[in-house]
């Protein structure tokens, strides 16, 4: 117990060095860009298995936070000017709570299917506002030109900005997940009628959920605006709710890090199939189906299957 | 004279025009330690389902420690002290056995919205839940995950989770089911150990007469949906041929 415990903190301090090494590694920038893109599909992936999961709730509408995130720091940046970049990112994480407090309170009423249903349409709602507003958001065309302020004007500048808010977000997610409030999560998804049965509302708990993970989704949708400088309302489609969904199964819904590696598999995937071919999604559909049957639990939760069958 | 801590009073519950519960009336003395037997369908889960709120009665009046229940919600039944078992084990399979009592025990105390300090913060919360597994005999497994134990030890768990709620009244849905007959008889003693060790007003839920009568103090009879008989446990032994008559079939009182 102690010792799988001491290797895996070992083990994720060797990551966390690397992750700040990488820069001086002789790479491109183009890697440290993919590699920014990589945390932040990560944290956003975290922030969505919280529901998914860690409490049993599948969520098809994450890009609806994801994107407000986005659109809230490319409107600012656009209409006041660079300064603006870090405040929006706590304007749009602020804000968030209002409006996933509201949507959580019509959302959670409802649970499994239903729940799900209702999250998508009111994604769908938000892509359909940011697509068709075209004088406020630019509809299809987007938002370009989201410079954040000189200091962190270089992709490694950025990309060291992005690593510690992400690092310092999965630091905070870890805890949420380690803490009664986590337990009773857990809990609450595998038999939710017990936990009302300890005297404790169980809509509260998933109202609360919701909120944090709303945040998170804002803060990565934040940090992406700031990669490549522009975004697009497809940010808010389902297709990227689709993808954060995708990257948890395939990390392993069961495991802290899965969504997190699994979203750095289908980046990679995205990038480097698709620089050889247009079918890169469809090369997705067979590896995930793949996994799918040969590793149910996801890539990391076989691998933690693995490691308690060696007892390492 | 002692004090009733539960009162029913003309309870009726009917699912889609079928009489569940029919015109129920009995009252618990508080610190007694009672059964409730019948045959399969006859109600018995309905009632403790009424009486923590999960079901809503639809005449009649339920009243726990003075407290009229109606329209209160579980939650705030199980908090004014009222726990309950399940019939199938209801536990939190994935969790360790020590996480399923000591999510109880924060819950209790009022620490589940703590989102920040790691569960092992909670010395003293985790030692009152291993006190617990301790009680039940299920100490030296609080390590394992829940759906490693055994029947038996799943359904002890269930126990666990709804005493560490120190519950004032605990309702107890057929604890021994599914037990091998040694077993059965074990939990029927532990049963009686743990209502005197928590000081509680104990109902449960039980098939078997022979272990009915063993432990129980107050029993009563449960059968398509109405209160038959209730008394003390040769009171209804006696009765037991009339029941018998009534009910035609012994084997009826096996149950599943
Ligand atoms: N939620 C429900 N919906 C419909 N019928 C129910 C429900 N709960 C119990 N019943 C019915 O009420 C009757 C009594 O059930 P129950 O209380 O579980 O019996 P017992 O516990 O005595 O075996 C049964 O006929 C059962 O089918
Ligand atoms: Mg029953």
């Amino acid at each position: 117990m102690s010792l799988k415990r001491l290797n895996n903190r070992i083990f994720l301090a060797g990551i966390v060095v690397l992750l700040f090494l990488l820069p001086f590694m002789k790479v491109s920038e183009y890697v440290v860009i993919l590699m920014n893109e990589i945390i932040v599909w990560g944290l956003f992936a975290l922030a969505f298995n919280l529901l998914f999961g860690v409490s049993g709730m599948l969520s098809f509408g994450q890009a609806l936070f994801y994107g407000f995130g986005a659109y809230v720091t490319g409107l600012m940046v656009i209409h006041f000017g660079a300064f603006w970049f870090i405040p929006s990112i706590l304007i749009g994480m602020t804000a968030v709570i209002a409006i996933s407090i509201l949507l959580g309170l019509i959302t959670i009423r409802l649970s499994g299917v239903y729940f799900t249903m209702l999250t998508l349409a009111f994604a769908q709602l938000g892509w359909e506002i940011v697509f068709k507003w075209y004088s406020f958001t630019g509809g299809d065309d987007g938002i370009q030109g989201i410079y954040p302020p000189d200091f962190l004007g270089t992709p490694k500048a950025y990309y060291y900005f992005s690593l510690i808010l992400v690092l310092l977000s999965v630091w905070i997610i870890r805890k949420f997940v380690n803490s009664p409030y986590g337990l009773t999560l857990r809990c609450l998804r595998q038999n939710p009628i017990r936990v009302s049965f300890l005297g404790r509302k169980v809509k509260n708990y998933q109202l609360g959920v919701y909120v944090v993970s709303a945040i998170f989704s804002s803060l990565a949708g934040s940090l992406m605006a700031g990669i490549n400088g522009s975004i697009h309302p497809g940010m808010l489609n389902w297709t990227t709710s689709g993808e954060v969904i995708l990257m948890s199964v395939l990390g392993g819904i069961g495991q802290f890090f899965g969504p997190f590696l699994g979203g750095g598999v289908i980046v990679l995937i995205e990038d480097i199939i698709g620089a050889y071919t247009e079918y890169w999604s469809f090369i997705i559909g067979i590896i995930m189906l793949l996994i799918v049957l040969l590793f149910p639990k996801g890539v990391l939760g076989e691998f933690s299957k693995l490691r308690r069958r060696l007892k390492i | 004279m002692m004090k009733n801590i539960l009162q029913l009073k003309n309870v009726r519950k009917s699912f889609d025009g079928f009489l569940a519960i029919d015109d129920v009336s009995f009252a618990v003395a508080e610190g007694e330690l009672s059964a409730i037997i019948g045959p399969n369908g006859a109600g018995k889960s309905t009632l403790f389902n009424l009486i923590t709120g999960y079901y809503e009665i639809d005449r009649g009046e339920i009243t726990y420690a003075g407290i009229n229940i109606k329209g209160r919600g579980t939650e705030a039944i199980v908090r004014e002290g009222v726990g309950r078992s399940f019939q199938v084990s209801s536990i939190f399979q994935e969790e360790t056995v020590l996480d399923n009592v000591r999510l109880a025990r924060l819950a209790k105390e009022n620490k589940t919205r703590n989102f920040r300090s790691p569960l092992e913060k909670f010395e003293e919360t985790t030692e009152s839940a291993y006190r617990i597994l301790e009680s039940l005999g299920l100490g030296n497994q609080a390590e394992r995950y829940a759906y490693e134990l055994a029947h038996g030890d799943q359904k002890l768990l269930d126990i666990g989770i709804a005493l560490a709620l120190e519950p004032r009244l605990l309702l107890l849905d057929e604890p021994t089911a599914g037990m091998s007959p040694e077993e059965r008889i074990q939990t029927t003693h532990l049963i009686e150990k743990l209502w005197k060790e928590y000081d509680l007003t104990l109902i449960f839920i039980e098939h078997d007469m022979d272990l009915v009568f063993e432990i129980a103090q107050w029993i009563r009879v449960l059968h398509q949906g109405s209160l038959l008989a209730e008394g003390k446990p040769d009171e209804i032994r006696e009765n037991a041929d009339v029941i018998g008559a009534y009910l035609g079939e012994d084997h009826l009182w096996e149950g599943y």
